[in-house]
């Protein structure tokens, strides 16, 4: 295995750059495969570097749109076990040339989502040591989704409010109109009750205790 | 030893037995009237088991010594919380009015008790609807998926996260922030947060639906706000239990420790929880007794509705740490992956080499072979001991720890509805009670005319109250609340609980009132019922009382406020209260607590004046008489 990393490690013929000599234009890129997928990781082999070297080629030409980036002009090298490397990019026309680090950055930056979704992996698990991931512009919807149930709430509420007091008002008409029929009968009553003191019932139906015991009264 | 003060004229303030039974027989009078007894007993548990059983009593269980902490609290259960629900019941069944009507009658004198009553109700209900609201607010942002507290916004130019969520959570910021918008100190207002005012007007508007014809629509409404707290909580236990972490909570929780009970502060704390936890003295229970038939089991209820709340308590503490422990754990968890990550990418170590079984080996042994890189690394240290005992308790347990939990379960959403559900149906059935300790004084107080109808009394009272509550959804909102939640709700309502115990034994009469129960329920209460009344009960309330008041005035008022600019941030930064707080503190609990001796008092120079005028009257009427005598002699003559 180790034999084999040092073997990738050698520059190909053609791209003469020495990537360790031009650091300062590459970036640092680290996998946590495992902890991204659990169960269903998949091991870092050549194939998956292709891949890799592939995808960062396709945002190359993405970004700038004429120059036509090949798989070989992103050199790869100091990779370990950890699963992180450094990468290079070298221009199409002259492969002694690394691109700029700024260009590189914009370049993965458009098509971050892009790259990430090759590999089943996120902006976390992904990383390029220097590229801040671009935050997903938030969704903000027209009408807070609150103030919908809030609606909805207070409808309810109100409907139920305005049910009950009409209810009441019916009723206490039915009960009024119910009284004054009998009232009118009892009317000639009323002044004998009067006299002899009998208990009325208050409003709220409490005992009217002043009339309660009769020997207080004064006998006329 | 049967001490009684002089009481006259008691006899004709209250009703006889036999009018007592005609009363009964005939069922005459407008009294309204409970539909059947469990809508009784559901108005009564509701009152009784609060948000406090939900995040107050896990919280004490926890922080004095777990299981040992149920000795105190059962204890103090049986010998004072009890035995005061009982005299409540009693003398509410007994004398057939509300809370001030029962204590004028008892004597004219004891009216301040009722009237402080009166006012603790309506202070704590002003700010216990604002809690409301808050649940509500929550309640209302949980339709949605990811839940808005589970991730911090984005900032203005989209480069990264807004600085005061990064620095402490999205919890925290949605709470602090998104919620209620706090500012740093409590002069500062902050003015008024228009979505937390539009939640108070709707948690205010519930109320009234459920309390706008009294018991009649009340007795519907908790059918489901009494009931539906139980069934969450058991979903959420049974959720809870299949979670990682959930038992090593429980053990927590429940993990004695005696040694808490040599410190008096666990009998203080269970003591004051006990109490308050029962809603005594504000006038509620009182009411919501009157409303029963004469022959109604008092005792039998009392012993009853104290068994499901001390239950009540224990199985919500359950849930509660169940799901704290699942949470802790989680944290656990993401601080050592975090720490095995730093250490993979320092030493280039392929993944699966440092797991969270070899972490302390592999660290022992980079530090021997490279300290200074392990240095640069900053390793945080996980504990999950330390996780566990982040007591929170309070609008902390359940705005920011429950709710992060919340968003780490699958389903989020549906955990988020559920669980303010519950709050809610704890916090409105509540409310009923105290809306009750406001309503009916007011109406024996002859405040509002004879004729209004009672929609229109409710209606007042709840618009009123709205209005006031509107302090509290101000920026600062947050600090007055809490401001009222020590101060409000505590010494008045000892020293009103106090003077009740005293007011019946002593003053109504133990003999009479043993007498009534005979009448009432069919036999004398027992030796456990004198003794607790007489002497232990009362003994309680006095202990705590003195203790609570001498630990308030000795200690520096100070408040925990949230300030972004603080050193210490995100920890909450302790600051003391400005010097004009001490005036509302004065009003908060001294007004209350003074209306009991002031009313007094102000019976007695009222009774003072009026029998030299009685004196005049009876002057006047023997010489009226004695003229008209002569005159008649005189014609007969």
């Amino acid at each position: 295995m180790f034999p084999l990393l040092l073997l990738l490690c050698l520059p190909p013929a053609l791209a003469a750059v020495d990537c360790v000599n031009e650091y300062r234009n590459g970036y640092q890129v680290r996998l946590s495969i495992k902890t991204a997928l659990g169960d269903q990781a998949y091991d870092w082999n050549e194939s998956e570097l292709f891949l890799f070297r592939a995808t960062i080629a396709f945002a190359m030409r993405k970004f700038t749109k004429t120059e036509a980036y090949e798989v070989s002009n992103i050199v790869v090298c100091n990779q370990t076990p950890r699963v992180s490397f450094w990468f290079i990019v070298t221009s199409p026309e002259n492969p002694a040339q690394a691109i700029s680090k700024n260009i590189v950055e914009q370049a993965v930056r458009e098509s971050r989502n892009r790259i990430n979704n090759a590999f089943l992996l996120t902006d976390k698990s992904l990383e390029f040591l220097g590229i801040p991931p671009t935050l997903a512009a938030p969704i903000n919807p027209d009408t807070p989704p609150w103030l919908i149930v809030f609606g909805v709430v207070i409808g309810a509420v109100c409907a139920g409010i305005v049910a009950l007091l009409i209810m009441s008002f019916v009723k206490r008409r039915r009960g009024k109109k119910a009284k004054e029929v009998p009232e009118e009968e009892d009317q000639a009553k009323g002044t004998d009750k009067a006299v002899t003191g009998e208990t009325f019932e208050d409003r709220n139906g409490v005992y009217n205790l002043g009339f309660a015991d009769d020997d207080r009264f004064t006998q006329l | 030893m049967k001490l009684q003060l002089p009481n006259p004229g008691l006899e004709d303030r209250i009703l006889s037995h036999e009018q007592l039974e005609r009363l009964e027989v005939e069922e005459a009078g407008d009294r309204p009237k409970w539909d059947n007894k469990a809508q009784y007993m559901l108005t009564c548990v509701g009152f009784c088991v609060g948000l406090g059983n939900v995040w107050r009593f896990p919280y004490l269980c926890q922080s004095h010594g777990g299981g040992a902490f149920m000795i105190p609290f059962l204890i103090l259960l049986v010998l004072e919380g009890v035995p005061l629900l009982h005299l409540e019941f009693a003398i509410g069944q007994r004398l057939r009015k509300g809370s001030l009507g029962c204590w004028r009658t008892v004597h004219p004198y004891l009216l301040g008790v009722g009237l402080a009553s009166m006012c603790v109700s309506l202070l704590i209900s002003l700010y216990y609807n604002c809690i409301i609201a808050w649940i509500m607010w929550y309640f209302f942002n949980s339709f949605q998926e990811p839940l808005p507290w589970s991730q911090c916004p984005v900032n203005a130019n989209n480069t990264g996260l807004v600085s005061e969520c990064a620095r402490s959570s999205p919890v925290d910021y949605f709470w602090y922030r998104q919620t209620l918008n706090t500012t740093s100190v409590i002069d500062d207002t902050g003015g008024l947060q228009w979505w937390m005012a539009l939640c108070l007007v709707s948690a205010w508007a519930v109320l009234y639906v459920c309390c706008i014809r009294g018991i009649e629509t009340t007795g519907k409404a908790v059918y489901v706000t009494s009931t539906l707290p139980y069934v969450v909580l058991t979903i959420f236990l049974i959720r809870g239990l299949t979670l990682k972490g959930s038992v090593d909570g429980i053990k927590f929780l429940f993990t004695p420790d005696l040694n808490e009970l040599a410190n008096p502060s666990t009998w203080l704390d269970a003591g004051a929880q006990v109490f308050y936890s029962f809603s005594l003295a504000f006038g509620g229970l009182i009411s919501f007794s009157s409303y029963n038939s004469v022959h109604n089991n008092c005792e039998q209820d009392a012993v009853i509705i104290s068994i499901i709340n001390a239950f009540t308590s224990i199985y919500a503490a359950t849930v509660i740490y169940c799901i704290i422990g699942f949470r802790a754990t989680e944290r656990f968890d993401d601080c050592l992956n975090g720490n095995i990550l730093a250490l993979m990418n320092a030493f280039d170590l392929p993944e699966g080499n440092v797991t969270t079984d070899n972490y302390d080996q592999v660290v022992t042994m980079f530090n021997s072979t490279s300290p200074d890189v392990i240095q640069t690394l900053h390793l945080k240290t996980c504990n999950l001991y330390t996780f566990l005992s982040e007591g929170v308790e309070g609008t902390g347990l359940a705005f920011i720890v429950f709710t992060e939990a919340i968003t780490k379960m699958p389903l989020s959403p549906l955990w988020s509805v559920l669980f303010f559900i519950m709050l809610f149906c704890l916090g409105l059935s509540s409310m009923f009670g105290n809306i009750e300790g406001v309503l009916v004084p007011l109406q024996d107080l002859n405040v509002f005319p004879k004729k209004w109808p009672k929609e229109a009394i409710t209606g007042l009272t709840c618009v009123v109250g709205c209005l006031v509550g509107l302090i509290f959804v101000q920026g600062s909102g947050n600090y007055w609340l809490a401001l009222f939640d020590t101060f409000s709700g505590s010494i008045p309502l000892l020293i009103i609980a106090f003077c009740e115990m005293v007011g019946v034994v002593y003053i109504y009469g133990i003999d009479r009132f043993n007498d009534d129960l005979v009448f009432m329920i069919g036999h004398k209460p027992n030796i456990f019922w004198q003794v607790t009344w007489r002497f232990i009960s009362p003994l309680i309330m006095l202990l705590i009382l003195v203790f609570y008041f001498v630990t308030t005035v000795t200690k520096e008022l100070s408040y925990i406020t949230w300030d972004p600019d603080s050193d210490n941030f995100p920890t909450l930064e302790e600051k003391p209260y400005p010097a004009w707080i001490y005036a509302i503190i004065f009003i908060l609990a001294g007004i209350p607590s003074l209306c009991v001796p002031g009313a007094a008092i102000f019976k007695m120079i009222q009774n003072h004046c009026c029998k030299k005028e009685n004196e005049d009257k009876t002057q006047m009427v023997s010489n009226v008489s004695c003229q008209m005598q002569d005159d008649v002699s005189k014609t007969n003559s």
